[in-house]
């Protein structure tokens, strides 16, 4: 895949000839320092943005040359987000923000949605808080809520970009525990992350630099410590 | 996402910001109070006026002689001695199909006394179909008959104007009162009437046998009349009614092909169109100007709606990364101005009702609301709102989910 943007007068290849492929089931950490091109490989993956030349298969389907209504029709049945500062809709509680990726579907009914919001957010460990608004949670508690937000319409991909980098350490080995957790569950997680502590929760780890793909240890050798991902990361870049 | 949660998601983003939504209401409620508030007022003059014009008679024609004099001076309408009473009589006759009722018309001035009182006025020589032709009655007493008509006699009805001042509280009927020289027997009272649309007293009034006041009031040795009342069975033979007396008359005055007509005719359509147009024209300006601010409110509802795009454009760039199309981002955002509009819409035509309402009573003006305006003002404004939301709805609905998410 490529995708080249044009910035001033020298066009900008964010990403240069990237190719790879990610299996069902995968925990994927995508690592980079910032201009790497791993946010831009993020969003093409997250089917928000498509690439310039090159080709995506999501599912077997092709989606690089999608309009904009179907991109949001697959972003809506088949993916779900976690974004860097949480991006809840303000001043609305807790249960709704859960409830909203279903009301763009339209699939369930009213009871059935709240059954099933009320259900998420018990399982993110926020049972009695469904009726708080966003300024009443910590930021561990709002990236909570847009987990359960995320899983509302059973995504089988996960997508998170920097998912803890707005978080104290506390509240991120619990939501890194919780992604595990989903992970073992079966669900595919693509993660943006440029700290070696958070991608050592995930099964395989891709380093980025220049919009290309340095290293990719095809998740070979099982769970890496902070350590042996730190080393990992040098090695790739230098 | 069905439309009724958009609508929900509409109403919440306008109630969350109340200050700012009233705000941006405001344009449109004064737009739409000054145009169901202007339509009331002008639709109230109107229908007044029409109705004042046709108490003027039961569907009326006039017929005057045309005013022309003898050589170079001119005599004004109805000053011409070329109608007769004759002439009356031949239409009356001769037109019953078309015409109800007719009545030769002569006027004029006298002193009038009774007893120590006196007041001048107007005394018009008429014939019984009268009261017929004016819509008028006597609320008591009686009328003159034809009997009394055809051999002049000396009796008159007289105007409460007229009773006030010669009577005061007596009662007037049987009494004998002194018009210039010639003693008059009252033998009824006019139903009061009021002023008509110029301030005019219509009550200031004396009736009496046209043949009688050509006789003894008149004494000329002429028998024209000033004019002739005319009451049409209905309205719409009118032009039909014209030819008929034009040509009527010009046989009994001898016209010959080049000349022209030595008469004219009046009817209140005519009156009732000018009024028409004049009133029209008004309401037709102050639509327009209640129009521009109608405009200026939209323009209004534009501008927030850009600004509020602006300020929303990371829950854009959120709702459209969990599955929100572009439609509806664009019907969020066009429901939310759409409301906005319709909203002040609806107050609008409460203010404008009340508002009408109260103009009228203060200053004793007519006022008429029609159901049929008020509907379509308001729809109006949800026209107004879905012009002026549409552009800003667009542009939030073409933007790019990545870019809303890194606007800073």
């Amino acid at each position: 895949m490529y995708k080249v943007y044009a910035i001033g007068e020298e066009p900008v290849h964010a990403l240069d000839g990237v190719s790879l492929s990610v299996d069902e089931g995968e925990f994927v950490a995508i690592m980079g320092s910032s201009g790497s091109g791993k946010s831009t490989m993020l969003n093409i993956l997250g089917c928000l943005d498509v690439p310039t030349s090159g080709s995506y298969l999501l599912d077997g389907v092709e989606v690089a040359s999608r309009s904009a209504t179907e991109l949001a029709h697959i972003r809506n049945e088949k993916l779900g987000f976690v974004f860097q500062n949480f991006n809840l809709l303000p001043r609305t509680t807790a249960l709704e923000n859960v409830e909203l990726p279903d009301l763009y579907m339209g699939r369930l009914s009213m009871r059935a949605r709240r059954r099933r919001a009320l259900e998420l957010l018990k399982r993110v460990g926020l049972g009695g808080r469904h009726s708080h608004t966003p300024a009443q949670l910590s930021g561990g508690q709002q990236q909570r809520v847009a987990i359960a937000r995320a899983l509302m319409n059973n995504p089988p991909v996960l997508f998170a970009d920097e998912p803890t980098g707005n978080l104290d350490t506390k509240s991120s080995i619990e939501i890194m525990n919780l992604f595990t957790e989903l992970s073992r569950e079966g669900i595919t997680i693509v993660m943006v992350t440029h700290e070696d502590d958070i991608a050592a929760y995930a099964s395989r780890h891709i380093v980025m630099r220049d919009g290309k793909v340095m290293r990719d240890d095809k998740g070979e050798g099982g769970r890496k410590t902070t350590d042996e991902v730190a080393k990992l990361v040098k090695e790739a870049l230098s | 996402m069905s439309f009724w949660m958009i609508f929900k998601v509409a109403v919440r983003a306008i109630s969350r910001n109340k200050t700012r939504s009233l705000l941006t209401c405001l344009g449109i409620i004064v737009g739409i109070a000054a145009v169901i508030a202007v339509m009331a007022i002008g639709q109230g003059a109107q229908t007044m006026m029409v109705k004042e014009i046709s108490s003027m008679g039961n569907n009326l024609m006039m017929v005057f002689p045309e005013g022309r004099g003898q050589g170079p001076v001119s005599g004004g309408m109805g000053q011409g001695q070329t109608m007769t009473a004759e002439d009356a009589e031949a239409v009356k006759r001769e037109l019953s199909h078309l015409i109800q009722g007719v009545s030769p018309q002569v006027r004029t001035s006298v002193q009038m006394m009774y007893a120590s009182k006196n007041w001048a006025g107007n005394v018009q020589g008429v014939s019984t179909d009268i009261l017929l032709i004016s819509n008028w009655s006597v609320s008591d007493g009686r009328f003159f008959s034809e009997e009394e008509e055809s051999r002049a006699a000396r009796v008159c009805v007289i105007g409460t104007t007229v009773k006030k001042n010669l009577f005061e509280d007596e009662d007037p009927i049987g009494k004998t009162i002194r018009l210039k020289t010639v003693t008059f027997k009252v033998i009824g009272v006019l139903g009061s009437k009021g002023a008509n649309n110029w301030g005019q007293d219509q009550d200031d009034v004396i009736m009496a046998p046209y043949t009688s006041v050509q006789r003894y009031l008149q004494r000329s040795k002429f028998n024209n009349i000033n004019m002739m009342n005319l009451s049409l069975i209905s309205m719409d033979d009118l032009a039909e009614a014209k030819r008929e007396v034009s040509a009527l008359l010009r046989q009994r005055h001898h016209l010959a092909d080049y000349q022209d007509d030595d008469f004219e005719t009046r009817d209140t359509t005519e009156i009732m169109n000018t009024i028409g147009s004049v009133t029209g024209l008004m309401t037709v300006l102050l639509t327009a100007v209640a129009a521009i601010s109608l405009l200026v409110g939209g323009i209004g509802i534009m501008n927030i709606m850009l600004v509020s795009v602006t300020e929303r454009i990371k829950e854009i760039g959120l709702r459209m990364a969990i599955g929100a199309t572009p439609a509806n981002i664009l019907t969020q955002f066009l429901l939310e101005s759409v409301v906005l509009s319709t909203v002040g819409g609806a107050v609008g035509v409460i203010v404008g009702v009340v508002g009408a309402e109260a103009i009228g009573a203060v200053k004793g003006w007519p006022i008429l609301i029609q159901t049929g305006s008020t509907i379509s003002a308001f729809l109006f404004s949800a026209v107004v709102g879905m012009f002026f939301g549409f552009y800003p709805a667009y542009r939030a609905s073409k933007l790019n989910p990545i870019d809303c998410l890194r606007y800073e």
